[in-house]
C-alpha cells in the first residue's frame, strides 16, 4: 500500500521474542504515539510504519523470523516504500550475513555484521567488549529521522557486533570505539541504528518521534 | 569515544528511597520514581536501584517501583538486592529493568550468573561485589575479600579471583563496592578499583566513597573505572549531576553533556 497524507498512521512493532519490545513500546507511549505489537503479517501489511527492534543473538532471531515468514515479509515491505526502523539486533540482521552464530540474515542491505576485534585500544588502554555505554554519532548527511537531534547528542549502545554495509552510501552515521564503525544505516525508506533510541534519553525519543511522522522520503 | 558513566544509586526499602551509612541506620529520603525522574533530567547516564526490603511479600512493591520507573525514564537502569534465582531476574527484567544485579546469591550459587546470561544475555547480568580490605594471605592473595549479607559475613573468597570467575561465568559488568569506603564520602578505593578493572575485560562500576566531584575524577582515571556510582552527594543535594559532569569535563574526562 502507499502511504498518503490524511491516512491515520499506524505504527507496528514487529514481535519476534526479541527482548526490548516493551521498552520500545513504553518509549512510544511516552511520546503519545499509538502502536500495535504483532507478528501477524496481515496486521503488519496495514501498518504505515514498521519498527524492527531486537536484543539477543542473530541465530535465534533469524530462526524465529523464518518460522514466522517475517524475513520474507520484511523484504517485500522494504520494496513498498513503507518506513522501516531497525534497532540494535534489528539493524544487524537486515544485512546479508552475521558473524554471530555464522547466520544468514535478511539481506535488505548488502553487507555483513562483524564482531569487534579483540584488543581494540584507545590511548593504549584495551577497550572492553561489549561496547556498552554512551557514545556519539557523526552524521554524513542530514536525514529527516534525525532532524532536531543536536550533533553533540550521545546514544546508548550495548553490542559486541557491528553492521558493515558494502555500499558507503548506506552509511549515515559512524561511531568511534577504538575503530570507526557504521552506527546508522539509511537506505531509501529504511533507517537502522545500532544504538537504542528508546534508552537514549530525549535525543532518542526525538528520533522515534521523527520516525513516526516520516513518510519514507527525503532521505 | 565512549563516555564515562555517572550512575546514581537508589537504595529502596518498602518502596521508599533510603540512605544508610555502612549498611546501618537507614532513613527514608523520598519516592524512588520521583527521584529517578529528577536524576534522569539532571543527566544521569544510568540508574541503579538496590532493594533492601526485608520480607518477600514486600518485594512485589519493588516490582511495582520498577514498572513505574520504566514508564518514566528512558535511560538504562538496573535492579539488585534480594535476587535469588532466574525467576527473580525474570520479574525484574519483565517489569522493565535493563539489567539485574546479583550479589550474595551468586556467591552461594555461582550458576545463577551463567543461567542469567543464557536466558537474558550477558549485558543484562551485573555482578555486585561487596569487598573488604584484609591481610594478604594464601586464601585472599589480592588482599581483598568478598563479604555478603550487607557486609556482615566474610566468605573467605578472594575478590580478584571472584571477579575473573564471574566474567568467565558470563557476567556482563561488575559493580564493585568497597565496604570500607561506603557511606564515608571520603573517596573511592582506588587501588581495589584499578586492580579489578585491569584484570577483567568487562566494564567496572566503582562504588562506595563518593563525596565530591574530585573523587569521581580520581576513580575514572587512576582507578580505571568505566563508571562511577554516587549516592549521598546527590541525594542530599550537595551537588547536581550536571555540576559533577561539568567538573569532570573540565578535567578532560569524556562525559555525556547533552540530554
Amino acid at each position: 500500500m502507499t502511504v498518503s497524507e490524511g491516512f491515520e498512521d499506524m505504527i507496528a512493532i514487529i514481535n519476534y521474542n526479541a527482548g526490548n519490545i516493551t521498552s520500545v513500546a513504553r518509549a512510544l507511549h511516552s511520546i503519545g504515539q499509538e502502536f500495535v505489537i504483532t507478528d501477524d503479517t496481515k496486521m503488519l501489511d496495514s501498518a504505515t510504519h514498521v519498527i524492527f527492534p531486537g536484543v539477543g543473538a542473530a541465530g535465534e532471531a533469524m530462526a524465529y523470523l523464518r518460522q514466522k515468514k517475517l524475513h520474507a515479509w520484511l523484504k517485500t515491505c522494504f520494496q513498498t516504500g513503507k518506513p522501516i526502523l531497525g534497532i540494535c539486533l534489528g539493524t544487524q540482521i537486515i544485512l546479508d550475513h552475521s558473524e554471530e552464530n555464522d547466520t544468514d540474515c535478511i539481506g535488505l542491505v548488502a553487507g555483513s555484521t562483524r564482531r569487534f576485534p579483540d584488543l581494540l585500544k584507545d590511548d593504549g588502554r584495551v577497550l572492553k567488549i561489549p561496547h556498552m555505554g554512551w557514545n556519539s554519532v557523526e552524521f554524513k548527511r542530514p536525514h529527516p529521522v534525525f532532524a532536531g537531534v543536536p550533533k553533540e547528542a550521545e546514544f546508548y549502545f550495548v553490542h559486541s557486533y557491528y553492521p558493515s554495509p558494502e555500499d558507503e552510501a548506506a552509511v549515515l552515521g559512524i561511531t568511534d570505539y577504538g575503530m570507526s564503525f557504521c552506527s546508522v544505516i539509511a537506505v531509501k525508506n529504511l533507517v537502522a541504528m545500532q544504538f537504542h533510541p528508546e534508552k537514549s534519553g530525549r535525543p532518542g525519543l526525538q528520533i522515534l518521534k521523527n520516525f513516526c511522522t516520516w513518510r519514507g522520503n527525503d532521505f | 569515544m565512549i563516555s564515562k558513566r555517572i550512575i546514581p544509586c537508589l537504595d529502596v526499602r518498602d518502596g521508599k528511597l533510603t540512605k544508610g551509612v555502612k549498611f546501618e541506620g537507614n532513613i527514608d529520603i523520598g519516592d524512588p520514581v520521583e527521584v529517578a525522574r529528577e536524576y534522569y533530567e539532571q543527566g544521569a547516564d544510568e540508574i541503579v536501584f538496590y532493594d533492601i526490603t526485608a520480607s518477600s511479600e514486600q518485594r512485589d512493591i519493588m516490582i511495582d517501583v520498577v514498572r513505574r520507573v520504566a514508564e518514566t525514564i528512558f535511560i538504562p537502569f538496573s535492579v539488585g538486592g534480594g535476587i535469588r534465582n532466574l525467576e527473580d531476574m525474570r520479574k525484574v527484567i519483565g517489569a522493565g529493568a535493563e539489567k539485574v544485579s546479583v550479589n550474595s546469591a551468586a556467591v552461594v550459587e555461582p550458576a545463577i550468573i551463567s543461567q542469567g546470561a543464557r536466558a537474558f544475555g550477558s549485558q543484562c547480568v551485573v555482578l555486585g561485589m561487596d569487598v573488604k580490605k584484609v591481610d594478604v594471605c594464601s586464601q585472599t592473595p589480592s588482599g581483598y575479600e568478598i563479604v555478603i549479607e550487607g557486609g556482615r559475613k566474610f566468605t573467605g573468597i578472594d575478590a580478584l579471583w571472584w571477579a575473573k570467575e564471574a566474567e568467565n561465568l558470563g557476567a556482563g559488568e561488575i559493580c564493585l563496592n568497597s565496604i570500607d569506603a561506603d557511606g564515608m564520602q571520603d573517596g573511592y578505593e582506588l587501588d581495589l578499583t584499578a586492580l579489578i578493572s585491569e584484570n577483567v575485560h568487562i566494564p567496572v562500576i566503582a562504588s562506595g566513597g563518593a563525596g565530591k566531584p574530585g573523587h569521581l575524577a580520581d576513580v575514572l582515571t587512576k582507578g580505571k573505572a568505566d563508571a562511577a556510582l554516587i549516592a549521598s552527594m546527590v541525594h542530599y543535594r550537595t551537588y547536581t549531576i550536571r555540576e559533577i559532569k561539568t567538573y569532570l569535563r573540565a578535567q578532560g574526562i569524556q562525559t555525556r553533556m547533552l540530554w
